[in-house]
């Protein structure tokens, strides 16, 4: 006789037309979770694993042990860092959406995440990347037009029109070029990391992947090395609760914190508030001065909210409620730390709307600016020819014929015959 | 000059990297304290130490994982994939990662990083220690894919392949490492003592990547093998008794075509050697390279002889080895053609 099925199968607690829900999200107060030495046993140190690290309290007030006592103009730097983050990202859904670019991916609501982490390293710490970490690129100052043209793969695009939009890398600002294929930069981060060690350098490497993609292999692969050899470097699973339609659940985080997974490699792991600036900014701090110091990888699981779509090609109301974000408890990253810097009376609404319309308008500028190399259908184009370029060191004969071939093709059809 | 097996000359241009480079590190499986399962790299962590020849999880897509990171930070990581079957878990890092890293970047990462992996059946190693997957990979753009056939080739490819500024798949073929085989289980063993390409310079020594070499000058067939197929098709040529000019490839990709299609225009027929699979193999490329340029010069169409499109059964290697007697057949059938 059959029965009913025993298959658990996780759901999320709303879906749209429904109700917010969070109810299923554990978070400490702030200042709750004592701050170890660096060098602490990761066994002595599992409740940060499970709790989260927070900082600033419902008062705007750095509290607790973990408050890294940031001087104001850094607090600034950082405003200003995720403010241009979510302002780029704004213009450039926009030219997206006016069918300029063909494809674009905003980091709203988790600018904290990239800002901050990069913020408590130092510049020459290489830093793998996932594909909304826009902000790594922002807080090390990389020209936003260079963003913008790689976007366009228009003629000053870095990847030269190999790569979609987003898919940045930038070698002298020690940032590694983004793949497309989920979690592969973990294994890679920690090989780096293990090269470092090797070379008897105190640099170290951080790379990020999403909740969902830590269910790849190459979690594994990283984690097992990074164990396994101490390599200097800090691994992070940004937990932003949806991986396209699919809710955190689905990812394998219904039981237990992903965060909690460092221990059971015998790596330190630390969940932290993925929306307070100071929280993120301390943790990172705490694992690179962790690794620097020969005690191996830390896991950060920052937890915060996928408040847009995954991309311009999903539609989040088709798979979650409209007012999702909204309800989120942890906030909104810019508004927590102005907030903050306000209540410390470093900064004022009048300051933040002056702040805003000046990154606007340096947006807009770098637009113009970055039209001029070329876009999708005006202007300059990249040589086609280039695509035979960078398969190999040198060319090999094979793809100089190919070429050649190309040539033939290019140039019937300016003649407007049929090539030979 | 001294007598090296496949194993010692491998070791030996392992070595000479060690030595002349700081920046080559080895890594994989068993390959550290214990010097690998086929003892290729005996002795060398305990000569260059455990931080350049490092033992590692058994997690190909870490290994090659991390040798990209490597790679990235100036280091010249030499893996080895334990049996050329394990190298799946490691594919996606192969193919997306380790050969697309220049090209996705425009030149301004790259991880010369050098995949070694045994291959080829004939050792009793059942479906998943017996496979040549060399046309899984001649497929992806970014990597060179190279499969020498006696010692001398082996360490002078090797170095090649490791000095090499782009991605290097290494495949050995693990018949051959103690010696010629002629496709022939029945026959004695021979040594590498016993044939020109086991003397082997101890020093350091690079054969160029993407040449092809002939092994043996005729004029009546062209057969194109490498690896353990250029010795078992010596045996069919002798066999046969037709005068075949048999071309050692090599390095599979890039592929050198000119020596190939010359060779091909020359005698006007041709024969394909590979022990792989047959249906979208590596040979359907070389018999498409060859029809595309000596079309008009052939005599006999051109054949194909290989293992069959099945797993490589354990209990029946020999009737699915592409042995002398198939070989044989196949030049026969083209000399009769025309």
């Amino acid at each position: 006789m059959m029965r009913d099925s025993r298959l658990h199968v996780p759901h999320p607690p709303a879906r749209p037309g429904q109700t917010p829900d969070f109810s299923y999200l554990q978070i400490s107060p702030a200042g709750a979770l004592a701050r170890p030495e660096v060098t602490a046993a990761f066994t002595d140190i599992e409740l940060l694993a499970t709790g989260m690290v927070r900082v600033l309290d419902e008062q705007h007030q750095a509290v607790g042990p973990w408050n890294p006592h940031l001087e104001p103009d850094e607090l600034q730097v950082g405003l200003r860092h995720m403010l241009l983050t979510r302002l780029f990202d704004q213009r450039m859904q926009m030219i997206q959406r006016q069918g300029r670019i063909s494809f674009y991916v905003r980091s709203l609501g988790e600018e904290a995440v990239s800002v901050a982490q990069t913020m408590a390293l130092r510049p020459d710490d290489m830093l793998f990347p996932s594909y909304r970490n826009q902000g790594l690129h922002i807080a090390r100052g990389h020209s936003l037009v260079e963003l913008m043209c790689q976007c366009l793969s228009n003629t000053r695009d870095m990847c030269k029109g190999r790569q979609m939009p987003v898919m940045y890398h930038w070698g002298s600002g020690n940032i590694f070029s983004i793949s497309g294929n989920l979690a592969t930069q973990y294994p890679q981060a920690v090989g780096w990391a293990m090269a470092a060690a090797l070379k008897g350098e105190d640099r170290i490497a951080a790379a990020w992947i999403g909740e969902g993609s830590s269910a790849e292999a190459d979690f594994h692969h990283g984690m097992t090395f990074a164990a396994v050899y101490r390599a200097p470097v800090i691994l992070n699973i940004v937990n932003n609760q949806w991986a396209i339609s699919s809710f955190q659940g689905v990812a394998g985080g219904e039981q237990r914190s992903f965060a909690a997974r460092g221990p059971g490699y015998g790596i330190a792991g630390i969940r932290v508030d993925g929306n307070d600036f100071l929280a993120l900014h301390a943790v990172t701090a705490w694992a690179a001065e962790r690794a620097r110091r020969g005690s191996g990888a830390t896991l950060i699981e920052p937890v915060t909210y996928r408040a847009s779509a995954h991309s311009t090609s999903d539609d989040p109301a088709r798979y979650r409620p409209r007012d999702d974000w909204q309800a989120w408890p942890l906030g909104d990253p810019i508004e927590r730390l102005k907030q903050h810097l306000i209540a410390l009376g470093e900064w004022s609404t009048q300051r933040h709307e002056q702040l805003v319309a000046q990154l606007e308008a340096h947006v807009v500028e770098c637009w113009m600016q970055a039209q001029q190399s070329g876009t999708m259908t005006e202007g300059p184009r990249l040589d086609p020819r280039t695509m035979f370029e960078d398969v190999l060191a040198t060319m090999p004969p094979h793809l100089v014929r190919q070429r050649q071939q190309l040539d033939r093709e290019l140039l019937a059809a300016t003649q407007d015959v049929q090539p030979t | 000059m001294p007598q090296m097996n496949m194993i010692q000359a491998i070791n030996s241009a392992l070595d000479v990297m060690l030595e002349r480079d700081a920046s080559v590190v080895l890594m994989g499986e068993d390959v550290g304290y214990f010097g690998g399962v086929f003892r290729c790299t005996d002795g060398l962590q305990r000569k260059y130490g455990e931080q350049r020849v490092l033992d590692t999880p058994i997690a190909e897509g870490g290994i090659v994982g991390a040798a990209i990171g490597m790679g990235v930070h100036g280091l010249k990581p030499v893996v080895e994939i334990q049996f050329a079957d394990y190298a799946y878990p490691a594919f996606d890092q192969i193919v997306s990662e380790l050969a697309r890293l220049r090209y996705r970047t425009a030149g301004e990462f790259h991880a010369a990083v050098t995949v070694r992996m045994p291959c080829g059946g004939g050792i009793r190693g059942g479906q998943t220690h017996s496979q040549s997957p060399e046309g899984i990979f001649t497929h992806v753009c970014g990597i060179k894919v190279v499969m020498p056939s006696n010692p001398y080739d082996a360490k002078g490819l090797l170095i090649s392949a490791i000095e090499d500024a782009d991605p290097v798949i290494f495949f050995e073929p693990k018949r051959i490492y103690s010696g010629p085989f002629d496709g022939e289980p029945e026959k004695a063993a021979v040594p590498w003592s016993a044939h020109p390409g086991g003397e082997v310079p101890a020093g350091h020594y690079g054969i160029p990547l993407s040449r092809a070499q002939i092994v043996r000058a005729g004029s009546q067939v062209t057969v194109l093998a490498y690896g353990t197929m250029v010795h078992v098709a010596q045996a069919a040529v002798t066999r046969s008794g037709v005068d075949a000019e048999i071309i050692d490839l090599r390095t599979l990709a890039p592929l050198d075509t000119d020596t190939l299609c010359e060779s091909v225009n020359r005698t006007g027929r041709c024969v394909i050697v590979h022990e792989a699979t047959r249906f979208g193999g590596f040979g359907a490329e070389l018999s498409a390279t060859v029809q595309e340029a000596c079309f008009w010069n052939l005599l006999a169409p051109i054949e194909r002889v290989t293992g069959w499109d099945t797993p490589y059964p354990h209990a029946f290697e020999w009737e699915y080895f592409p042995g002398p007697d198939r070989i044989a057949a196949a030049l026969v059938r083209v000399m009769e053609a025309a």
